[in-house]
């Protein structure tokens, strides 16, 4: 799709159609309760489209969806996850082009790079999809303990985590902060890149049609200094990835969400000096900062 | 002790059996281990710590102000820079040797744990000094592994750590918190409990005695402010907390936006699960040692019963007889089940949420024991009638006190288990296999022990879910908290 700014329809004989782009809460898609959207300007400042401006309600909506989805995608097998996650890639990779112009045009790439981002997108969502099964191995395992028992450890989800999604990297950076969470079990409510959220709004179409149970992945747009504030503070939020959080002191530092975020022992990821390259091998930080492990012991003998 | 109401345990009376004190030095005053030095605290500030059992005062440790932590902070900036440089396999041997000499004064560490924190003599000879050595055992062998340990080829030590512990097994949450940071290289600054300092002093006599280079360990004596101190030095690049949840959440707000990294274990408010088809025996002893063990001042500890309705009644009946054989008094003596609460304040606390109980309309039941004239005392306790909005079953009471409640389903048992903010421990009687998996599977919580409790072990990651903290002590997934990964 190729991004035509929004108030010049251009000389084409068609008027073209734009999108109304919602947000994403519980596997529906409503606006804003707020009934407010903001401009969204591409890096030359030219309008794109409106994007809903999601608030302290919607966030709340959104953590109610995610702890309702909690139990049964945490629940599901890591198998099941594994292959809901592949359909995400290969719904992606069905409207590459179409990203690839999302992309283009949030980012200011030329469409060689937006491609391979896109393209990155797709192949993270089937390594992490490769992961679902994979990572208890890896980090957990049994314990030789000096008695007679079986004593063995897995990592298990958080919880509902909130994503602050990176600033820059539209959805490549999204893709690698969310994939993550969910991978293991956790439910995400994610608050899209501020200024360049419309890739993220169109994921979630994707999202919508891939087996994804609704509420597993909420995804809002709006000024993250009033929406971070209520996430990280919210009781019922177990951990939250502050990848798209401002290192400045001021409303929503990062400082400030870590204060938040103690009332209830959030687990905090912290992000990096600078936004990463996303193109990296990830690792598998991201998953392991969002579960805890757990142990389990049981007498052997007869 | 006696028995003042007819139980079976009457029958078997014993003669006293207390374990020597001569095995112990303790001196009249003890200064911080700073730079492997013993020095006075800058501003001379001392405090005094007693034995709970008699309330006789055992020694004068110095507190640490501002100024001594500080040089704590520097000795150990100082030695971070040779002892992360020092070969991973002569870093262990320290750890082997530091593990080999607490097993040679094993007796006398468990007569000094015991004199300072008023423990029966049977907890810490038998479980708290054994598992100390053990956790150093492990976390050597660590030291030259750390390549292989599933955090990248050449993971590296954070810096310098502020490590602060609580009071109820002294020496062995100092084994917690040391061993895997001096495994991975770093330095530390340990502040131990106010009440407790004793055995971490003579830990640093040990740490002496093992060739360890100054200003590895730093033992800051104190109470909070020395904590807070601690933990807000602005050159401490990781800091790693066991304690109360208040004081964990306070913690995070000091170090927010500063980088440090943190690992926090917290409290719990265990629920101990019986199904009607557990082996009841069992049960009973399980359900004894969750909430008596360390006299309840266990933040694992099985505080909840949650026991099926159809049984409800016989295990009570279990119980209480059962209870009634526990023997309170002497910490010393190696009959004692039941020692000394740790400090005045932490009766007060346990009396006022017993109080809490009774006020809410719990029923009391307590053990027929009598408490010695001297010294901090508290009675085995069981409360029945609980409902989930009681206090006592919300609140860590951290002491000899058992909050019953009922489930008619496991699906029940479950929700009710995890109706908690906390998350550290719980634990599932069974004798069904799969009903315990699929329990332990559901449970919201660190470690579940099904058909056993309250077992610990250096190979065993320990650490809680939610508000009970994060991070984990034990493994190798203890080992992170103290690399830069």
């Amino acid at each position: 799709m190729s991004k035509e700014p929004m108030r010049a329809a251009g000389s084409s004989a068609r008027l073209a159609v734009n999108k109304t782009y919602k947000l994403y809460i519980g596997g529906k898609f409503p606006r804003s309760e707020s009934g407010r959207v903001y401009a969204v300007t591409d890096t030359k400042d030219r309008q794109l489209a409106n994007a809903p401006r999601g608030t302290r309600k919607d966030a709340r909506d959104a953590v109610v969806a995610a702890r309702k989805a909690f139990g049964g995608w945490s629940g599901a097998t890591a198998f099941n996850r594994g292959q809901v996650l592949y359909r995400i890639a290969e719904m992606l990779e069905a409207r590459r082009e179409e990203f690839a112009g999302e992309v283009a045009a949030a980012e200011g790439l030329g469409r060689n790079k937006a491609l391979a981002a896109v393209d990155a997108s797709v192949d993270r969502w089937v390594w992490y999809a490769g992961w679902t099964d994979k990572l208890a191995q890896v980090a957990g395992g049994a314990n030789p303990v000096a008695g007679p028992y079986a004593n063995w450890s897995t990592p298990e989800p958080t919880g509902v985590v909130a994503v602050l999604a990176p600033q820059k990297s539209s959805l490549l950076g999204l893709t690698s902060v969310v994939a993550p969470v969910i991978a293991t079990g956790n439910t995400a409510v994610v608050v899209a890149s501020e200024r360049a959220p419309l890739p993220a709004l169109a994921f979630a179409e994707v999202l919508g049609v891939s087996d994804v149970p609704g509420g597993v992945v909420n995804l809002l747009s709006g000024p993250v200094a009033e929406i971070a504030p209520w996430l990280a503070a919210h009781q019922d939020v177990n951990a939250i990835d502050l990848a798209g959080a401002s290192h400045n002191t001021g409303v929503a530092s990062v400082r400030d969400l870590e204060i938040a975020a103690a009332d209830n022992l959030k687990r905090v990821l912290r992000p990096e000096a600078k936004e990463p390259d996303w193109t990296a091998d990830p690792g598998p930080h991201r998953m392991l900062a969002f579960t805890e492990t757990r142990t389990v012991w049981h007498p052997s003998g007869n | 002790m006696s028995s003042l109401s007819p139980t079976p345990g009457k029958a078997f009376d014993y003669a006293p059996a207390p374990e020597s004190r001569a095995a112990v030095d303790i001196a009249a005053s003890y200064g911080l281990f700073i730079d492997g030095k013993f020095t006075e605290a800058a501003d001379g500030g001392t405090l005094k710590t007693v034995n709970p059992a008699t309330e006789e005062v055992l020694a004068e440790v110095a507190v640490g102000g501002a100024a001594d932590v500080d040089r704590a902070v520097k000795a150990a900036r100082k030695a971070f820079k040779s002892w992360s440089a020092l070969p991973g396999s002569e870093r262990a041997k320290y750890l082997f040797r530091i593990a080999r000499l607490i097993q040679e004064h094993g007796r006398e560490l468990a007569v000094l744990e015991t004199l300072d924190n008023g423990k029966p003599i049977r907890e810490s000879r038998d479980s708290d000094v054994p598992l100390v050595a053990a956790h150093f055992f492990h976390y050597a062998g660590w030291a030259d592994k750390l390549g292989h340990a599933g955090f990248g080829p050449d993971p590296k030590p954070i810096g310098v750590a502020a490590q602060v512990i609580p009071w109820n097994f002294p020496l062995l949450m100092l084994a917690w918190k040391i061993a895997p940071a001096l495994a991975a290289g770093n330095t530390v600054v340990l502040k131990p409990a106010e009440t407790t300092p004793l055995s971490a002093l003579r830990f640093a006599e040990i740490c002496v005695e093992a060739g360890l280079p100054a200003g590895v360990v730093n033992i800051v004596t104190g109470a909070g402010e020395t904590g807070r101190a601690v933990v807000a030095h602005p050159d401490v690049d990781k800091v790693a907390f066991t304690g109360s949840t208040p004081v964990g959440k306070e913690i995070i707000r000091t170090v927010a936006g500063t980088g440090k990294k943190l690992t926090l274990e917290l409290g719990g408010k265990a629920a101990n699960i019986v199904y009607d088809d557990a082996a009841l025996d069992s049960a009973i002893e399980g359900i004894v040692n969750g909430i008596f063990f360390n006299q309840g001042q266990v933040c694992c500890a099985g505080s909840r019963l949650l026991v099926q309705e159809s049984v409800a009644e016989q295990v009570l009946e279990m119980l209480t007889r059962r209870l009634g054989t526990l023997r309170l008094g002497d910490p010393l003596d190696k009959n004692t089940d039941v020692g000394a609460i740790n400090s005045a304040a932490q009766l007060d606390r346990i009396k006022n949420l017993v109080a809490a109980g009774d006020a809410e309309g719990a029923e009391r039941w307590t053990a027929p024991c009598e408490i010695p004239a001297k010294g901090f005392w508290f009675p085995p306790t069981v409360f029945t009638g609980v409902t989930q909005a009681h206090r006592i079953a919300r609140e860590e009471i951290f002491g000899p006190v058992l909050s019953v409640l009922t489930f008619r389903t496991p699906a029940e048992a479950v929700e009710k288990a995890n109706n908690t903010p906390y998350g550290l421990s719980a634990g599932v009687w069974t004798e069904k296999g799969a009903k315990a998996l699929w329990t332990a599977q559901r449970l919201r919580a660190g470690v579940v022990w099904t058909n056993t409790f309250n077992r610990f072990d250096p190979a065993s990651p320990f650490g809680g879910f939610k508000e009970s903290g994060f991070g984990r002590e034990g493994g190798r997934q203890g080992l992170e908290a103290y690399l830069d990964v």
